[in-house]
């Protein structure tokens, strides 16, 4: 990493730790206006870090090799695809997957960042689904914890020699996953009544989880669809970002 | 490849079986959108919660989107999605056809 850019990450950190806690941060897509303006610009903040970092990770990328640009497009655009299917779930309820496991598998958990929080203006401004005054814990569900929890299981499998397209369908089901878990979180800290927050994170949990539980094991099985056909295909494009070891296939 | 195919195949499946059968099992279900299950539970948790800001879009129209309006911009987030993967696996493939053949000569 270049000085400039390790300055640029060490002052969005510390504005995001100063902000942070000032407000004391007490919050898959939160509706607009249904978390108060602190929570709000908390999420925001703590999200911008991210941002950058993706920013300039995404940048490196693409320096290192113009050619990239054709995985981090298909990757952006599978989030675009898959957030905008809206699935029946077995609770009798709709809800749609995130699709952010791809890409943080393929780039790691901080160009997701950048690549979701496009797909979330797009359905705030246009789709009235999520907000823009809500946009920061989106994104930070959506388009951080969830890649982070994908990334860190697919390392975690690949650790533990896991066939590859089993770690892959678990690190995008667990992602999914977990998006949902940070939202309950984040409705609970801003919410609660009498009983607590972990109470009514339960409580949120239980809105969530089961009709996203199908949805996760739907989202791991395209994601391992569209690996496999980007290992048949893409080889060399997978080679260049260095999912695919040269030696091996080479 | 005929491994992967058969995996393929199996995944198609099971997918569009974790999308069809919901909607048989429970007939007349409404599959209202669960994010709004989620405003409707904050209420419960917490009482009576007015949001403190009405969507952009909203704003502009004086009113909801209309439905089909909505789905349409839906298609439309599909769309531009589906029309980028297709493309580049498009290329993929072609270029992979190209070098077999350039092989053989």
């Amino acid at each position: 990493m270049v000085k400039s850019e390790k300055r640029i990450i060490f002052v969005a950190i510390l504005f995001a730790a100063v902000f942070g806690t000032g407000t004391t941060a007490s919050a898959m897509h939160i509706m607009e206006g249904y978390l108060p303006l602190g929570y709000c610009i908390a999420w925001g903040v703590l999200s911008v870090p991210f941002l950058v970092a993706g920013f300039i990770r995404i940048k490196k990328c693409l320096e290192s090799n113009r050619r990239n640009i054709t995985l981090l497009a298909m990757a952006g655009a599978f989030i675009f695809v898959i957030s905008s299917l809206k699935i029946p779930s077995l609770t009798g309820s709709c809800s749609h997957m995130t699709g952010t496991g791809l890409g943080a598998i393929l780039f790691g958990p901080a160009p997701v960042s950048l690549l979701g929080i496009i797909v979330l203006i797009f359905q705030a401004i246009l789709l009235a689904h999520g907000g823009i005054t809500t946009l920061g814990a989106n994104t930070f569900s959506m388009a951080i914890a969830g890649p982070l929890m994908s990334y860190g299981i697919y390392k975690l499998c690949q650790k533990l020699k896991v066939n590859k397209l089993v770690s892959v369908f678990l690190a995008a089901s667990a992602g999914d996953l977990f998006t949902y878990c940070v939202t309950s979180i984040q409705l609970a800290l801003a919410h609660n009544s009498s009983d607590g927050v972990a109470a009514a994170a339960v409580k949120f949990l239980g809105v969530f989880a089961p009709t996203q539980l199908p949805l996760a094991v739907l989202e791991g099985i395209l994601t391992v669809l569209i690996i496999m056909a980007l290992e048949t295909y893409g080889t060399q494009e997978l080679m260049e970002i260095g999912f695919i070891k040269k030696e091996v296939n080479g | 490849m005929g491994k992967n195919k058969k995996i393929t195949i199996a995944l198609l499946i099971a997918a569009a079986l974790i999308i069809v059968v919901p909607l048989f099992a429970l007939k007349g279900a409404d599959f209202g959108g669960s994010d709004d299950a989620g405003s409707v539970m904050v209420e419960e948790v917490a009482g009576k919660y007015e949001p403190w800001f009405t969507p952009v879009l909203e704003q502009a129209l004086g009113g909801e989107l209309p439905g089909e309006i909505e789905s349409l911009l839906f298609c439309v987030q599909t769309g531009i999605g589906v029309g980028i993967i297709a493309f580049c696996m498009g290329r993929f493939v072609e270029r992979k056809h190209q070098e077999s053949l350039r092989n053989k000569e």
